[in-house]
């Protein structure tokens, strides 16, 4: 027989193991991206910025990055204008079918990305839209908009509509209540949904693949392309700074969250 | 100051599917009046209210405002300050910034803003939180922001949706006050919606009493109080004593076939009030309106002493005595006689 | 004052359309396209026939459950335990434990995916870690097998199912396991007879939703996996990118995406039912 407190000390062991386990590859994948030696070993043997030299001295490297973040601010401001519009709907009108249409807004998130990528490949191509970086941004804000869904619908709940029915009384129209009231009290919701369907796109690589072409590469792909050839540790300073810009991301969501005095809540619960 | 305006609604219904919420009410209110809406929940004062507010637009009749018709005319275009329930305070804005809210909406000069909310700050003894936020403010000052947000643009008509009900009772009867004071000195029309029926006594002008998406009956607060026209009114303002009474010919029996004199009315159901009611020891004299019983119980609550007295019949009244000079206590099983004047009780329809 | 339906449908007009045009058409464009490619019903079923019993196709098929399954086994494991943790955490420990979930769970797929072919290479760490305390001669073959993307993929999808099981382990009621407690129930009766059942629906939806994306799970096993581990995910890319076999991979979607949707409607349904409880 285990003691309790054996026990407890061991399922203690086993969490820290665990957690352990799942940020030791991204901590190991930052520590050496900073290796000087010639392959990627761990722990390096010494240390340098080489692996960035080259990463960011490649002209290739640059236009993925350039195109990664122009894509994922196209997503951001065109999924978060549009899903705060679709929220401010679903949280304030009581519409038939409602669940039904939660549930068809969602999929984008369960249908296997390799079929959508497909499906949109066979549109793009017959329209002459692959490479096109605005296009890529709209496919992306479709897989973007169930997480900005969930945020804003989150966002705008809180908002009390007596706030609202007050703005009208004291002379505001519809778009008086949105700017005055509504967009205000529901800001750090909106830059919270602006944050991660960024994020969403500039991490996207299935339907980059399909219709970046070679025009717009973005990071992902590029990591993907350069993967296939072999382990080369470039990638490695390149991963450094997508887990870099995830970092930010959530530090800043954080942020946003205490300075709204809540708890960490997550998308997606 | 700005006065106020008229209000009318003429034959207004608001249905919700199938059911009806405001079924047909009418009522006509002179500017400058004090107005109250009182009913349980569920009776269609909200919604009435809503109506006013040009929230809600009614399926059928007219809301009329200083004799224009604004039925379909939106919130913003009605000129009225309104009051919310748990105050409706904007979270993102300061004290002062809510109460200039109509203003900077309507886009008036910044001096005649800053003027006006010292003013209307001024009038809710709020000088000097102008940047606090309301999660500062006690239940009390919030009550007041929302109070100066709503006369802040001198509305002519402001509308008040049970905006002391968060308030615990003392503070509520200060505000009682305050507001009847403001609203007096503005001469704006208010109309206020509450459950509390000694809140719409001290204060209203008039009253209307829903019930059902009707008006039960409406008037100044003293005659619907003691001339209620049915057993919902009596009940629901205050304490009543509704007793059942046969008809013999012309004559009208109570629960012990003591004969009955009534002030008014035709219906079956005698209403006094506990108040209007005096107990004695002596028995009967043989008059009218006297009815023999046994003290059931004496609630001694200071100044009054409330007896319930059992009339037979099973049958309860309860009196009122005032525990004046002199007073007599009379203990439970004591024998009493009850008696009241015609002119305090009503027969109302059953 | 409720929106009316009009402005509410109009709100929602602009992302219903994205969804429309960028999504749902060109997914039913794509297939019905293809398929019309082969010809008449009949014609189509016969492709059908021989495209999806096909030795490959079919071999991937088998692959692809069989993953998905053994990797939403192993999440479920080392995810149950996980998130009751982090749904008994407070404070610090609370934030550390969801870090520890959320920073790999934001991260970008093919980053994580990478992660692991460094630890997992001839002279990755793990190899380098089991020659050191002598446990092995040579390196182990980690990767570019099925190992490789069993490891990969339970990796990637384990904060997904964390973060199910953790909602609904949330919404227990502290109580209920103090009453049971209060009773005399012991540690392990209180967690078999009270805890386990009460998050059962939180279990189920995990489990689906794991499965779910394990099924159309295309970067780790395309990278990790070795040439006995194709799943449908894979194969459908391969036949556009390199074959352009339309129609082929138009048969293989309707599968997936058949299996995927009717899941997907457990899902909905069970975690609707786990709302609805709280």
């Amino acid at each position: 027989m285990m003691g309790p407190v054996l026990r407890a000390t061991l399922m203690k062991a086993v969490i820290v193991l665990l957690c352990f386990g799942m940020v030791a590859p991204i901590v190991i994948v930052a520590i050496a991206s900073f290796s000087g030696d010639g392959y990627l070993k761990f722990p390096p043997e010494s240390f340098s910025s080489q692996w960035y030299a080259r990463f960011l001295g490649d002209q290739r490297w640059r236009d993925a990055i350039l195109n990664s973040v122009v894509i994922g601010l196209m997503t951001s401001v065109f999924s978060t204008l549009l899903g705060f519009l679709a929220a401010y709907a679903l949280v304030r009108a009581e519409l038939p079918w409602r669940r039904a249409l939660m549930s068809l807004l969602l999929t984008p998130v369960i249908v296997p990305h390799v079929v959508t990528a497909v499906a949109m490949y066979f549109l793009s191509a017959r329209m002459g839209l692959v490479g096109v970086r605005p296009w890529i941004a709209v496919a992306h804000s479709v897989v973007a908009m169930p997480v900005v869904l969930i945020i804003l619908q989150s966002a705008l709940r809180t908002v009390d509509p007596a706030l609202e029915r007050a703005a009208m009384v004291f002379g505001c129209t519809r778009w008086g209540v949105f700017r005055r009231v509504v967009v205000p009290l529901a800001l750090p919701g909106v830059v919270s949904a602006a944050l991660f369907s960024f994020l969403t796109s500039f991490d996207e690589l299935v339907i980059s693949l399909f219709l970046a072409g070679v025009r717009a590469e973005t990071l992902p792909v590029r990591i993907w392309n350069s993967l296939l050839l072999e382990v080369e540790p470039t990638i490695a300073a390149v991963s450094t700074l997508l887990i870099l810009v995830t970092m930010l991301a959530l530090g800043a969501d954080a942020l946003l969250r205490r300075m709204r005095g809540e708890g960490g809540a997550l998308p997606g619960k | 100051m700005s006065g106020g305006a008229s209000v009318a609604l003429e034959a207004v219904t608001k249905r919700y599917g199938t059911e009806t919420v405001v079924a047909g009410v009418s009522l006509a209110i002179p500017a400058g009046e004090f107005f109250t809406l009182l009913g349980p929940s569920g009776s269609g004062k909200t919604t009435t209210l809503s109506m006013l507010a040009g929230f809600v637009i009614p399926d059928e009749g007219r809301v009329v405002m200083g004799g224009q018709d604004m039925t379909q005319v939106p919130p913003r275009g009605r000129g009225l300050g309104m009051v919310f329930q748990n105050y409706a305070i904007f979270p993102h804005l300061n004290v002062a910034e809510n109460v200039a809210f109509p203003l900077t909406v309507k886009g008036a000069p910044k001096a005649e803003i800053q003027a006006r909310v010292a003013e209307a700050l001024a009038m809710v003894k709020l000088t000097g939180f102008e940047a606090r936020y309301a999660r500062q403010l006690s239940g009390g000052q919030q009550q007041r922001v929302a109070l100066a947000r709503a006369i802040v643009a001198h509305p002519r008509i402001v509308l008040m949706d049970e905006p002391l009900g968060a308030l615990d009772k003392n503070l509520r009867f200060h505000m009682q006050v305050e507001i009847k004071e403001i609203q007096q000195r503005l001469g704006m029309t208010a109309i206020y919606v509450t459950h509390d029926q000694e809140e719409a006594l001290t204060m209203s002008d008039r009253i209307a009493i829903m019930d059902g998406g009707r008006i039960a009956q409406m008037g100044p607060p003293r005659e619907v109080y003691e001339k209620p026209d049915s057993r919902f009114v009596a009940a629901f303002l205050g304490e009543a004593n509704l007793l059942d009474v046969t008809r013999d010919g012309a004559l009208v029996r109570g629960p012990g076939g003591g004969a009955i004199e009534a002030g008014a009315g035709q219906g079956t159901t005698l209403f006094v009030r506990p108040e209007k009611v005096t107990v004695s020891a002596a028995a009967p004299s043989g008059g009218p309106n006297q009815l023999p019983g046994q003290v059931l119980h004496a609630s001694f609550l200071g100044n009054v002493v409330r007896y319930a007295v059992d009339v037979g019949q099973g049958a309860t009244v309860l009196a009122d005595a005032v525990n004046g000079p002199g007073a007599v206590l009379h203990a439970p099983g004591a024998p009493v006689t009850l008696h009241w004047r015609a002119e305090d009780s009503r027969l109302l329809a059953a | 004052m409720p929106l009316s339906r009009l402005t509410a449908w109009l709100l929602l007009a602009p992302t219903l359309l994205l969804l429309v045009l960028v999504f749902l058409v060109p997914i039913g464009w794509f297939i019905g396209g293809s398929l019309a490619e082969l010809g008449t019903l009949s014609e189509i079923w016969e492709e059908a026939d021989a495209v999806l019993f096909s030795g490959a196709v079919g071999g991937a098929i088998l692959n692809t459950n069989w993953i998905a399954a053994l990797v939403t086994l192993l999440v479920l494991l080392i995810g149950y335990p996980m998130s009751y943790a982090l749904s008994r955490a407070k404070g610090l420990v609370f934030t550390a434990i969801l870090l520890c979930i959320v920073l790999p769970y934001f991260t970008s797929t093919i980053v994580r995916t990478y992660a692991w072919m460094v630890l997992l290479g001839r002279n990755g760490l793990i190899n380098q870690i089991l020659l050191g305390i002598g446990l092995i001669n040579e390196p182990l073959q980690l990767m570019y097998n099925r190992t490789g993307v069993i490891i990969g993929m339970t990796y990637v999808l384990l904060p997904y199912m964390v973060l199910t099981l953790y909602a609904a382990m949330k919404a227990v009621d502290q109580r209920l396991l103090q009453a049971a407690e209060g009773m005399g129930a012991s540690p392990a009766t209180v967690f078999l007879k009270v805890f386990m059942p009460l998050t059962l629906h939180g279990v189920i939806a995990g489990v689906l939703i794991t499965f779910i994306l394990a099924l159309g799970f295309f970067v780790t096993p395309a990278l990790m996996g070795g040439p006995g581990d194709i799943m449908i995910a894979m194969l459908i890319e391969r036949e556009v990118e390199l074959t352009y076999n339309w129609p082929t991979a138009a048969l293989m979607t309707i599968v997936l995406l058949t299996v995927t949707l009717i899941l997907y409607a457990f899902y909905a349904r069970i975690s609707d039912q786990g709302e609805a409880r709280r």
